[in-house]
């Protein structure tokens, strides 16, 4: 303690004395305990979110399928949806969903995935820094101005492309094609991630061989970043297969078994809209049924999330 | 590896000659057109974009042909708009029936009305403007005469005249079933004070969830599952937490979102409260995540230093970690916010208003939201309505602008202050 010489005696032996007497072992501190459980509840409520979506939507969805009036097989197998005459066919309401998606899918995907080589492998620094923000103006545009959109400029142009007697007012085309273009700046700026975090060195050696930058980029870049380009896609489907307002608006009311995309044919998600915004007594077999199509919603997304997660976890390239 | 001494020469793998250079020229030819054609993917995407932006301004303004019931020229001596507040009291005395202008009176008495408001009232009341067709932008700046010729052989009585359907006006109107006088003062209103109660539940919740997960957290099974968790829960369908909300918040806490608890007596839980602990939930996990990096980016050796004067993780985190955080967790805000503001699904489901013309006043009230008004408005058949439906998107597109421009500058403005 050679610091501590200049001071006078008596403050020197009351320092060492508290020196020895102080007990440096951690203290319990309340506050910070507190403090620390409150944030841990805060996460946990997370988990408390995810857990009551389960019960809430299994609840009301078991009381619909324990009805009498309703059963599971009938619920999967059967192909008429209409609440009205008591018939609960999911089917017409899937294959919508599955249309509008498939469409969406069939828009985003190539239109995504060759943005995303664009600019990953050819774009000047000046130009991504040009496109690259004006896709994320189009990811940030709320989808009801989607709707708008696909049924006052879409449909009218897919009806003067291929007719009015073919194109109906509300259809699955026109919805399909804007969701695509809503999910574009997802695919885009996902595929872009997991092709620039493919090594130069990847590059270089493509190059070495002789490669033409085409070549590097479909051949070596492209199916190295296999994985992230995978997850893209499966993402862009969750998110087609939610979506709600722009076939709230452009697909159409009433469920309909169509495999034609330019019919009118409600979706799950248009449909739970629908009937909700109308007036909707609860305890009733229609309020049930909502909840039996946003179970099964649910869980298709929470699926496909879990495997687009685990396809970036497993098939992940591992470079150094 | 020595060459193989074959009697035949050995078969030559690459063209060569003028092949070669046939080849190669192909091989070239192909790069371009595909770069091409990945410009013209990327291009796309930003024609998209300009094609949905002409959509709603061709749609916001343009010529229409308005038909007065009765000639405004007609009611006075002067034009109406320079009449004074009681000449145009005296109007409508005149031309309403006594039970319609005292109900009037009633709504709002005539002593406290501004100038403005009865004149809206005398245009809305005894002239009765009906706009009979519209015309796009694009037609009226073209096609001037021939929308001239249509007017005038299909609505002789109409005048055509230029309206811009996104006005002052607009914004400080409520609600009416009527195109010409309606405005979205209550859904802007409305969604206004959604966003900011939705704000006031999921910025504190996220922060400190981001808190605990970035500093406290440890690598175990119960950390793993939450950070998994925020990550699903980020891609459920925003229609799903509708349902949530109208099962737990307008159901089952009915007592508390209608304020039944409080003493509020006149609502059911269909309020702004419900509204917005739904679309708390929604954001939370944006939140989280955007909070989660801003708090990841701030430096180790910033923790290093008040652990080594003696802090506790406590202060650590408040005086050290937070504050430089700060720009990012409000930047990450900013964006859910605007997430927020242009969410519908939920909203309809937990029982937004499609028409009401009173104020919010706090958590208990109805309401209805901008994004509410442009599906309700967009859904109607008669085109006067897909009018105020593009101006009410350009009013949402413009709020929505404004936030994100909001964002940048701010992380500008602070991006280089961390090391």
């Amino acid at each position: 303690m050679e610091q501590t010489t200049n001071l006078p005696a008596g403050l020197v032996d009351q320092q060492a004395d508290a020196f020895s007497a102080a007990d440096l072992r951690r203290r319990p501190r309340i506050a910070e305990t507190l403090i620390q459980s409150a944030l841990f509840l805060s996460g946990v409520l997370s988990i408390a979110i995810t857990v009551s979506i389960v019960i809430v939507l299994g609840q009301e969805a078991l009381l619909f399928f324990t009805n009498p009036e309703v059963s599971v097989t009938e619920f999967f197998t059967t192909l008429v949806w209409q609440p009205a005459i008591l018939e609960f066919g999911v089917w017409p309401l899937v294959s919508a969903t599955l249309m509008t998606s498939l469409i969406a899918i069939g828009v985003a995907m190539p239109l995504g995935l060759m943005a995303a080589v664009y600019l990953s492998e050819y774009a000047s620094p000046r130009v991504r820094g040009i496109l690259k923000p004006t896709l994320e103006v189009l990811a940030g545009i709320p989808t009801v101005v989607y709707g708008y959109f696909a049924l006052t400029f879409m449909t009218p142009l897919l009806r003067s492309v291929f007719g009015e007697s073919v194109v109906q007012i509300y259809n699955n085309a026109s919805a399909g094609i804007v969701i695509g273009i809503m999910i574009m700046p997802l695919v885009t700026s996902m595929s872009e991630d997991a092709l620039s975090a493919v090594p130069r060195a990847l590059r270089e050696g493509a190059y070495g061989l002789g490669a033409t930058k085409l070549e590097t980029a479909i051949q070596v870049v492209v199916p190295a970043a296999f994985s992230g380009v995978v997850a893209a896609f499966i993402i862009g489907v969750s998110r087609a297969f939610g979506e709600t307002m722009i076939v709230a608006i452009a697909a159409g009311a009433g469920p309909k078994l169509t495999l034609n995309p330019f019919d009118s044919a409600e979706t799950i998600a248009g449909h739970i809209v629908r009937i909700s915004g109308g007036d909707l007594s609860y305890a009733s077999l229609d309020y049930e049924s909502l909840f039996a199509l946003a179970l099964v919603l649910f869980v298709i997304t929470l699926v496909l999330n879990l495997i687009s997660r685990r396809v970036v976890e497993k098939f992940r390239e591992a470079y150094e | 590896m020595s060459a193989p001494t074959a009697p035949n020469p050995p078969r030559t793998l690459l063209p060569e000659g003028a092949q070669l250079s046939a080849y190669m020229a192909g091989r070239h030819r192909a790069g371009w057109l595909w770069q091409t054609l990945f410009l013209l993917a990327t291009c796309v995407g930003i024609l998209a974009l300009s094609a949905l932006l002409y959509n709603v301004i061709d749609s916001a303004f343009g010529f229409v042909a308005v038909v007065e019931k009765v000639d405004a020229a007609t009611l006075a001596e002067r034009p109406l708009s320079e009449l004074t507040k009681d000449e145009l009291v005296a109007i409508l005395q005149a031309n309403l029936s006594r039970g319609a202008f005292n109900k009037l009176e009633k709504d709002q008495p005539f002593a406290d009305r501004s100038r403005e408001n009865v004149l809206d009232v005398v245009y809305e009341r005894v002239v009765q403007l009906k706009v009979e067709a519209s015309y796009t932008l694009t037609a009226s700046l073209f096609n001037r005469a021939a929308i001239a010729q249509e007017v005038a052989a299909d609505f002789p009585d109409a005048q055509l005249e230029w309206r811009s359907w996104l006005t002052p006006q607009f914004l400080t109107t409520p609600m009416s079933s009527k195109p010409e006088y309606a405005g979205v003062r209550t859904a802007l209103l409305g969604s206004l004070s959604l966003v900011g109660l939705t704000l006031a539940f999921a910025l504190p919740i996220g922060v400190m969830a981001a808190i605990y997960l970035q500093e406290y957290a440890t690598k175990n099974w119960i950390n793993n599952l939450i950070q998994t968790n925020i990550y699903n829960l980020s891609g459920v369908p925003s229609i799903v937490y509708g349902m949530l909300g109208l099962a737990v918040f307008v159901r089952t806490l009915e007592a508390l979102t209608s304020g039944a608890l409080f003493g509020v007596t006149d609502s059911n839980g269909r309020t702004i409260l419900s509204a917005a602990l739904t679309m708390a939930l929604l954001i939370l996990p944006i939140i989280i995540v955007n909070a989660q990096e801003a708090i990841k980016a701030v430096p180790d050796s910033f923790r290093q230093a008040a652990y080594g004067l003696g802090a506790t993780k406590w202060q650590t985190i408040w005086h050290h970690v937070l504050p430089n955080a700060l720009p990012g967790i409000l930047t990450g805000s900013i964006l859910a916010v605007s997430r927020a503001i242009g969410e519908t699904a939920p909203l309809v489901v937990v029982g937004a208003s499609t028409f009401i013309t009173a104020d919010p006043d706090g958590p208990f009230s109805k309401f209805t939201a901008l994004p509410i008004q442009i599906y309700n408005w967009t859904a109607r058949p008669q085109a006067e309505f897909r009018n105020i439906a593009a101006a009410a998107i350009l009013v949402l597109l413009a709020m929505l602008l404004t936030l994100n421009a909001a964002a940048i500058l701010l992380r500008n403005r602070f991006s280089r202050r961390l090391y």
